[in-house]
């Protein structure tokens, strides 16, 4: 099984330096564009390798680069930004890309900046991320002084900038335009599209986001061609995958597999099952924003298509597992909470809405809820959901929502009933 | 009034961007860095600096919850109280915290050597629970680990 993204990083050991990556074939892929692929072409063979953004949004990457302005129109100034902000609750992929082979994403975002012909290019890493910050800052020093950065690159004339810019916290700053507006100096509050980032963007300039395992995918797909990458997968989204499982299972952590693994396979043997004592009752597939999928879902292929038709969305890839003994209300409590405290406050559903959700899961969670407010709940589901806000957050918010009270609806009746939270004592 | 040192640090953030008022989140962290937190009188030093309203600076201090607007203790205790963590009971380490620190989430010890607060996802959710102290994170977290990581910052 390939692991074009990973098979190099050995966590533990300190991260590839410029000469280890050129070592295990590194900058190869900017070395061949650079001989004789024009940005259309590379912006092709992306495109073609069916690429499908990592972040979350699932978008095909080239198909998103095509829609930057390329002739005079698009201006003399572009900008390609790697989005490491990485604060979707339950995501920690991007992580081992930074820490373990900072190279790599710098090559791909090289790579992707020719592709757009970007001069200026930008790492929006979030503040917790200290030792990325580190070796990010080490490795861009590195790249300019071998002239993978810079005026001149490898002697063609291309120029391309690259700083590394660190976050002052916040979820908002992973949404792309809130991003943009964060690096500008502002509030990360999101912006509305049209006009999209691509033809408007940092600075009102042609700007692409890509997320970091995005970018890092990017010189395998030139060194080794679209059908390649394609046929490392097991559906027909292109690629690998980084995968984690967070929760009470024996092996937490994240793995490089083929995009389209089953749950079972993630659950059962890259993270050891379930702790003793211990059933799996609900899983949030990628990150906090994503519906529940249960049981009955274990043999589902962890792609973006097999898991929106079951309902919920591959997202990040990072899963968090849900077991027995945590209670459901106490846990999309969690989540409300945290949604409400990140909500920017700019449109009325999302800045009152995710508060009063909030309210309302703390009072079950007390034992003073009533069977109305289980219908409040299921009710803001709809007011807060997709084309009632001004971006995705709470949207994204309902959806542990909603689908918790389609598949654990006995236990928020409980709460009612028997006026306390039933789990309260279940903490092992 | 700003260091010197001070405006060299936002000199150079402000040379990467085509504004100087874009600089404004990193010439906040410069000055934080500098002093522990961002007092009245830094956000009026760094409107002027940068040529934009002092409204304009704090509505940025206090949107971005990694910027201080009150004094903070010598060391800043981040406990992460999302999800991943939630599962793996962080709220017996903020427990085990607040007993042996004697403040809860938002306060600073009488002592001035500690503020703790509650952060959202810290990133390493297979590791979880999970802390940072300044700069160096902790993870895996038991109660009966605390005594000798708050030691390290006495």
């Amino acid at each position: 099984m390939e692991r074009p993204l990973t098979k190099n990083i050995h966590p533990g050991r300190p991260p590839l330096n410029l000469k280890d990556y050129e070592m295990t074939g590194g900058y190869s892929a900017l070395r061949k564009i650079m001989a004789g692929m024009s940005p259309k072409d590379v912006q092709q063979a992306v495109q073609d390798s069916n690429l499908k953004g990592r972040g979350g949004a699932g978008f095909n990457t080239g198909m998103k680069w095509s829609f930057v302005p390329m002739d005079e129109k698009g201006g003399p100034t572009k900008y390609l930004i790697a989005n490491a902000d990485e604060m979707e609750p339950g995501t920690f992929k991007d992580r081992l890309l930074l820490e373990g082979n900072p190279h790599q994403l710098i090559e791909g975002m090289i790579i992707a900046a020719y592709a757009i012909q970007a001069n200026i290019s930008y790492i929006f890493l979030r503040w917790a991320y200290k030792a990325a910050a580190k070796c990010l800052e080490e490795s861009i020093h590195e790249a300019y002084h071998a002239g993978y950065l810079g005026e001149n690159i490898l002697g063609t004339g291309y120029r391309l900038e690259m700083y590394l810019h660190t976050g002052a916290g916040r979820y908002m700053c992973g949404e792309e335009t809130a991003l943009l507006n964060a690096l500008e100096g502002k509030r990360a509050m999101p912006r509305a599209k049209p006009p999209f980032p691509q033809v408007s963007g940092l600075f009102g300039k042609p700007t692409i986001v890509n997320n970091v395992e995005t970018l890092c995918c990017i010189p395998h797909i030139i060194n080794n061609g679209a059908e390649w990458f394609k046929s490392l997968s097991y559906s027909e989204d292109g690629g690998t995958k980084l995968y984690g499982v967070s929760g009470k299972v024996n092996k937490p952590g994240a793995w490089e597999l083929p995009m389209g693994v089953t749950m079972r396979e993630l659950i059962e043997e890259y993270a050891g099952g379930m702790k003793n004592g211990y059933q799996l009752k609900g899983v949030l597939p990628g990150g906090a924003s994503t519906d529940f999928l249960t049981v009955q879902h274990l043999d589902l292929k962890m792609d973006f298509k097999s898991v929106a038709a079951a309902g919920s969305r591959l997202g990040t890839g990072t899963m968090i597992v849900m077991d027995d003994a945590t209670c459901p209300v106490g846990f999309v409590h969690n989540l409300q909470h945290f949604f409400a405290q990140e909500s920017c406050g700019w449109c009325t559903p999302c800045r009152e809405g995710l508060p009063w959700v909030e309210k309302l899961l703390l009072s079950l969670e007390k034992g003073t809820g009533t069977e109305e407010d289980i219908d409040l709940l299921q009710q803001h589901t709809q007011w807060l959901g997709p084309g009632n806000t001004f971006c995705a957050l709470a949207p994204g918010a309902m959806e542990p929502l909603q689908s918790a009270l389609k598949y654990f609806r006995d236990d928020f009746d409980r709460h009612v009933k028997e006026k306390k939270c039933p789990y309260h004592h279940n903490h092992h | 009034m700003l260091t010197e040192e001070e405006i060299k640090a936002i000199d150079h953030e402000a040379s990467r961007v085509p504004h100087k008022k874009a600089a404004l989140i990193d010439a906040l962290k410069i000055v934080q860095q500098q002093r522990g937190w961002v007092s009245d009188e830094s956000v009026s030093d760094l409107a002027e600096y940068l040529e934009i309203s002092p409204a304009e600076v704090d509505s940025v201090a206090t949107f971005y919850n990694l910027i201080f607007r009150r004094p903070v203790g010598s060391n800043v205790i981040l406990l992460c109280d999302s999800i991943s963590c939630y599962v793996m009971h962080y709220e017996e380490i903020y427990a085990s915290l607040k007993d042996k620190l004697g403040v809860a989430f938002g306060q600073t010890t009488e002592d001035g050597l500690f503020t703790l607060l509650p952060n959202a996802c810290l990133g390493c959710c297979d590791r979880a629970p999970a802390m940072m102290i300044n700069h160096d994170l902790y993870t895996d977290l038991k109660p009966e680990q605390l005594d000798t990581i708050l030691m390290k910052y006495k």
